[in-house]
């Protein structure tokens, strides 16, 4: 199977290396962030190696000596990495067991293998994979249609793992790079500007000298303000007295506006979507309903900003030594933050390593890449020392690159059998694809955050419309459904006030709540059950077959006064993992919603790891439902004002569903990309049940009490 | 700097400090301690939380001084512990836990419910847990794994 990932690396050595001890070691540029990939690439190459999984090292990716494989992100691991190390491993073992043959000479027919060690049949020789290969390298390609294990002989995939480092994480001993202790280690904090757009006047002369004095350095370096020094609290407090002595021209600080207004008033890059992605040409005007229409509806659905929100801030290691750098980031794709590190400092790439590290859950493209130019600067002001540079609970909420607010309208009609003869949905918001990507006017370096405050600015970047399928704000706005007369339109706005970037599912989210609440306002009006209306759209069997998981679970549930249900599906970029969810809830008195009970139906082809998809599926759905009735980050002209967790608040254990999760699994057929699918179809599911429960049809996100109260008494 | 005397962990520990320095910096930095997480600083995540006295605080904002005549635990320590060990051994069995930065806590505020509690109502449960956050989701999972160590708390 061809896998973008061999095209780019397709020596064995560069996946797979047999140590003399007989540990196996994988290398793989996709990084463990807690979605449990390592756990899943072990399980896919012990099953081809014929070994224990606990047998196999899976390593923490570092520029220039494991495979680049991109990013970390768009649910592609398993698709890429996953079938590069599985054909890597099936190539390991034949190549093994022909040089087996050969040293016990034997027919290969003769052989058998038993936890890594090749034996042949019926009598006592036999020679082990440390024996054949240990210290040495394969020296050959990966066979991209070396035969693989037939499903029926599994013994790993489609079990449930206990995922790799779970007992040192439940006993606080498994290292964060937070944690790291180095020999001679600095601790080091950035001072922010009071908004994005401030920059420093003026600093009182001997505030350096008052730090040194506490044994703390204060760097600076344009308007980018650091200290360091060893110890970590007299560093963060060192942050109050830089800030008390910095003046910062403040010029005209974010401006107040209702970004709900200005998504369909500024200026615009607007491009119509065609299966899937966004043709170069003029976008259609709408047209009067076809012939045969007997109802048609429009409505206008929006989301806010969202942010990634890691528990813990973002942090970096970073050592300036004899004009080389290393750094320890907990980024999702240490090449390209290596080649956007190397534009921000101007020295050459091949003198910075960067090795990834384990930081808390990210979600997207949250502060971790800007961390490690952080760490940089101090580290190269600092020279000689290990700087190990953390955010603080307000850096990451005010300063990491947001998930974009969205405007959506949605207008469809109906013929007299309830069929969409004609369906239109135009999305607009701000760019996705703000990862530190190098390129001309060091494109890279421009797209992390302290660039803007050093004395030589890149120029700022402004992004253009992504162009390929289901990328950012036009993901999965192309419906699954049998719609006729499609205009999709993705409109890429500009001058919008907040830094923005990828957050978990990217347009998805936003366009598979439109479409799949507006799809149960349409069966509504068509006195069609909203199952059924998805069911008589949809021919994809799998579509169907994870609807009606869902849908069966729900319609399981005891009655109960008061509650209502709603469900929402999508098939992520209409190409990965299929997922529908179903909920039930309650608005209470106070005008909150209580969440009772979710099931969720996933279909994402073979299931490596059971315990694992679960927990993406799970995971992704309350992470959705927290987006969905909790979040939105707010700012007014002094900055940002969701600055903790009190004014940007998230979902809480006692809002907990009791969740009951499907796995369709299909041994023998593709990995499909799960860790995404899940978000869209819950915030549908939230809005539907709302809808079901009270007759409120909710389309701004979030629904928070004040959201069901207005809309309440609008109605 | 003053000489601060701590217990932690079963282990009488001195070292000299800021007397302002909050707990957790001492734990982390001058103890090796890391179990106790960086979070907020703010008392609001939970990620930092410990045992003093079989008790859960939050170590992120108060200072070490005060807690100077108290026994601390930190995660490290729970696998001593008769309860704290089913606690570590139930999140470990329900995969409770995705990246693993809020988990500590949740372990730290979970032993201390089910010293106080050894059969918890699911709303006491849930209480116990609702000052923890977690960013991946996981929150159904760790809920099954703090019943999970309940009945065997409440077994043995």
């Amino acid at each position: 199977m061809a896998s973008v990932s061999l095209e780019r690396h397709p020596r064995l050595d560069s996946w797979i290396e047999i140590a003399t001890d007989g540990r196996i070691l994988l290398r793989t540029g996709k990084v463990d962030i807690g979605q449990r990939i390592s756990t899943a690439l072990a399980m896919i190459a012990a099953e081809e190696l014929d070994v224990d999984p606990s047998m196999i090292d899976v390593v923490r990716t570092e520029t220039g000596r494991d495979p680049d494989e991109g990013i970390t992100s768009g649910s592609y691991s398993m698709e890429q990495s996953g079938n590069a190390l599985r054909h890597a491993a099936a190539t390991a073992r034949r190549h093994m067991v022909a040089r087996a043959a050969e040293a016990l000479g034997v027919d290969r027919a003769d052989l058998e293998i038993d936890d890594g060690v090749i034996r042949a049949r019926d009598t006592n020789r036999s020679v082990s994979y440390a024996e054949l290969q240990g210290g040495q390298p394969f020296g050959i390609a990966v066979d991209p249609d070396a035969a693989v294990k037939a499903p029926s002989s599994h013994r790993f995939i489609g079990t449930a793992a206990t995922p790799r480092g779970m007992a040192d994480i439940v006993s606080g001993r498994y290292e964060f790079l937070h944690d790291l202790k180095l020999p001679d280690m600095l601790h080091a904090r950035v001072v922010r500007p009071p908004h994005y757009h401030a920059r420093l006047k003026a600093l009182d002369d001997g505030v350096a000298e008052r730090l040194a004095g506490r044994d703390i350095s204060l760097v600076r370096d344009g308007s980018f303000l650091a200290v360091a020094g060893r110890d970590e609290y007299a560093v963060i407090r060192a942050v109050d007295t830089v800030a008390a002595a910095a003046e910062w021209n403040l010029g005209e600080g974010l401006e107040p506006q209702d970004v709900y207004e200005r998504l369909w008033t500024n200026p615009r890059v607007s491009l119509p979507v065609v299966d899937g992605g966004p043709v170069e040409e003029p976008v259609p005007a709408p047209t009067p309903p076809p012939e045969g229409a007997m109802v048609t509806l429009s409505a206008r659905y929006e989301k806010p900003y969202h942010m990634h929100g890691s528990i813990g801030p973002s942090a970096a290691m970073a050592w300036w030594r004899d004009n080389r750098l290393e750094i320890r980031s907990h980024s999702q794709g240490v090449y390209i933050l290596r080649d956007a590190i190397s534009e921000a400092l101007g020295i050459a790439a091949e003198n910075i390593r960067i090795r990834h590290a384990p930081g808390a859950g990210c979600y997207g493209h949250n502060g971790a890449d800007d961390a490690a130019l952080d760490a940089a600067l101090v580290a190269r002001a600092l020279p000689g020392s290990p700087v190990l540079l953390k955010w603080t609970r307000e850096e990451e909420h005010g300063w990491e690159p947001y998930g974009t607010c969205t405007s959506m309208d949605l207008r469809a009609s109906l013929d007299a059998g309830g069929r969409v003869v004609q369906w239109s949905h135009e999305s607009c918001g701000d760019s996705y694809a703000l990862r530190p990507r190098s390129g001309p006017g060091r494109a890279g370096a421009a797209r992390l955050l302290s660039s803007r405050y050093l004395p030589d600015p890149p120029p700022a970047f402004l992004p253009g419309p992504a162009m390929g399928k289901h990328l950012g704000i036009h993901r999965n706005l192309d419906p699954l459904y049998d719609f006729a007369g499609r205009r999709l339109v993705k409109h890429l706005v500009r001058g919008l006030p907040l830094r923005t970037s990828a957050l978990r599912s990217l347009g998805g989210y936003a366009n598979v709540f439109a479409i799949e609440c507006f799809i149960d306002e349409l069966a509504a009006m068509a006195g069609i059950d909203p199952v059924a209306f998805r069911l008589s759209h949809l021919r994809d069997e799998r579509a169907r077959r994870t609807i009606s998981e869902a849908a069966e679970l729900m319609a399981g549930w005891p009655a109960a006064e008061g509650r209502g249900r709603g469900l929402g599906f999508a098939r992520y970029k209409n190409v990965q993992a299929y997922a529908a969810v179903a909920v039930e809830l309650e608005v209470t008195d106070a005008a909150e919603v209580k969440l009772h009970r979710m099931a969720l139906a996933a279909d994402a082809g073979e299931v490596v790891d059971r315990a694992g998809l679960a927990a993406q599926i799970e995971g992704g759905a309350l992470q959705a439902a927290s987006w969905t009735l909790y979040e939105e980050v707010t700012f007014d002209g002094g900055g940002i004002t969701s600055r903790d967790w009190e004014t940007y608040p998230i979902l809480r254990f006692d809002n907990v569903p009791a969740i009951t999760t499907v796995l369709v699994d299909r041994p023998g057929d593709p990995f499909l990309g799960a860790g995404e699918t899940v978000c869209g179809p819950t915030a549908a599911a939230i809005g539907n049940a709302v809808f079901d429960a009270t007759g409120l049809r909710l389309r701004r996100i979030p629904f928070v009490p004040d959201a069901i109260r207005t809309a309440a008494m609008a109605g | 700097m003053t000489v601060l005397v701590l217990c932690v962990n079963g282990e009488r520990r001195e070292t000299a400090v800021d007397p302002s320095t909050p707990l957790i910096f001492v734990l982390r930095n001058e103890f090796g301690l890391t179990g106790a997480k960086l979070g907020c600083s703010l008392e609001q995540c939970g990620a930092c939380a410990v045992l003093a006295d079989g008790e859960r605080v939050l170590s992120c904002n108060r200072p070490a001084a005060e807690f100077a005549e108290s026994e601390i635990i930190t995660a490290e320590a729970l696998e001593r512990d008769r309860i704290g060990e089913r606690v570590q051994s139930a999140f470990v069995a329900e995969t409770a836990a995705q990246c693993g930065y809020c988990t500590p806590g949740l372990v730290v505020a979970a032993t201390a419910l089910l010293k106080a509690n050894p059969s918890p109502e699911e709303d006491e449960i849930r209480s116990a847990l609702n000052d923890h956050l977690c960013r991946c989701g996981s929150h159904a999972s760790v809920l099954a794994a703090v019943r999970h160590a309940a009945a065997g708390t409440a077994d043995g």
